[in-house]
């Protein structure tokens, strides 16, 4: 896993569909850090990680991505091979089963991790060979952690993460990230929820 | 190259199971195929005579069938993003999807082709023409194809646009693909082969640019 030592966001501003969402957004995250973006409906939490992942340009402002090796990553789509992502859907195949749905993860992303490990600590493993159609959201979303981890990137980009989660899920996908710190990672993390671990909190407000 | 293979291998499976269109696009075809002895009725000379142009109009029509969730299906539960930030590029993830859209669709109408031709009367000089102008010219019509998926892949319904956008770009493979058969029975060469190769060769090779573009816009927009 490449290393990050801090991501900067500078003056970030956004429309969406010709409407004004935020700008003059700024804000830092060292390696080690989790940020919470907080904020209410349709204040653009989600454009933020999509900008920052490089799937949605940016109309003003800076990404900058400070490598700890020394340089600094400005082009959209090189972030987007630092990012792990969780977005609205989960990119799983109903017609796959739970555990070809996660090889083909490990594959994509070159993970060298053994897939079932992973199935297991994400509590999947008893179900490894349920067609995925049949998978309640929150299993989904644990399979979506599941690529997330496979994934192996150092810049995780979690846009409410804790949703549709048992009390369980939560629990592990704040250790999950607990840990990605401890190694020196990031996570970025848009929620209405509290995670249950230190967080420096940013809020977005209406533009 | 591994993760190009696992796509390529996770969409072919994809085709297979339920809800693919890997065998309603043969069915599709067949069914076209069968139907048109019903309309121009059954009279055997000029069966024969049409039956290369009828069996590439209809391959074209079966590989329309099942392009336009070839990047909606991926665009509409997440997989789309998932894609675009995985360390396989946009372009080679393109190729992966329509090589596995011509080998589940495509290539079983080259295969089913000849016993369509007996249907049709198809004379015996005609059927090896035919066999290789598809085996040639339906990668074309694939790749193509993925364009205009990529282009209407947030459309919903996306799948009439996507007919309107695409099969007047596939006129010259009909036009050469339809004369290379044509060419072998009236024993006037084989200057269609030439072209449809060409055509083809072209559309494979620059396709899966127009389409990674078309992708990343629809994922900005």
């Amino acid at each position: 896993m490449a290393v990050v030592s801090l991501v900067e966001v500078q003056d970030l501003g956004c429309e969406r569909g010709g409407r004004r969402i935020f700008r003059n957004l700024t804000f830092a995250v060292a390696s080690g850090q989790t940020l919470s973006l907080e904020g209410p409906n349709g204040a653009g939490k989600t454009s933020v990680l999509r900008i920052l992942s490089g799937l949605l340009p940016q109309l003003e402002g800076d990404v900058r991505v400070h490598m700890s090796a020394g340089y600094v990553v400005s082009d959209a789509e090189e972030r987007g091979r630092l990012a792990g992502w969780i977005g609205h859907h989960d990119g799983v195949k109903g017609q796959l089963s739970v555990i070809e749905n996660a090889q083909f993860f490990a594959a994509l992303y070159g993970a060298r991790m053994s897939v079932p490990s992973v199935l297991d600590r994400v509590g999947l493993s008893r179900i490894a060979d349920l067609p995925s159609q049949y998978l309640s959201a929150g299993q989904r979303r644990r399979l979506g952690l599941a690529r997330l981890i496979l994934s192996d990137r150092p810049l995780w980009l979690l846009d409410e993460p804790l949703s549709s989660l048992d009390a369980a899920g939560r629990r592990l996908t704040a250790e999950l990230i607990g840990e990605h710190c401890d190694d020196g990672g990031i996570a970025i993390v848009a929620t209405h929820e509290t995670l249950g671990l230190d967080a420096t909190r940013h809020f977005l407000g209406t533009a | 190259m591994s993760a190009f293979r696992a796509l390529l291998f996770r969409d072919m499976k994809l085709a297979f199971r339920a809800g693919g269109g890997a065998t309603l696009a043969a069915a599709f075809f067949a069914l076209i195929a069968t139907l048109v002895p019903f309309g121009v009725g059954a009279e055997q000379l000029l069966l024969g005579r049409i039956a290369g142009g009828v069996l590439w109009v209809s391959a074209a029509l079966a590989a329309l069938l099942s392009l336009d969730r070839l990047f909606q299906a991926d665009f509409e539960d997440g997989s789309l993003d998932v894609l675009t930030l995985s360390p396989l590029s946009l372009e080679l993830a393109s190729g992966a999807k329509i090589i596995a859209h011509w080998l589940t669709t495509g290539l079983p109408l080259v295969l089913l082709s000849p016993v369509l031709g007996l249907l049709l009367n198809l004379p015996v000089p005609g059927y090896f023409p035919l066999f290789v102008s598809l085996l040639i010219g339906t990668p074309a019509l694939s790749a193509v194809g993925a364009i205009g998926a990529a282009l209407t892949l947030s459309i919903r319904r996306g799948g009439l646009i996507l007919a309107l956008i695409v099969l007047p770009l596939l006129t010259p493979t009909l036009i050469f693909g339809a004369g290379a058969v044509m060419g072998a029975l009236d024993g006037t060469g084989q200057g269609a082969f030439l072209f449809l190769a060409a055509f083809s060769i072209a559309a494979v090779a620059l396709s899966p640019f127009a389409a990674a573009a078309s992708v990343r816009l629809n994922i900005a927009g």
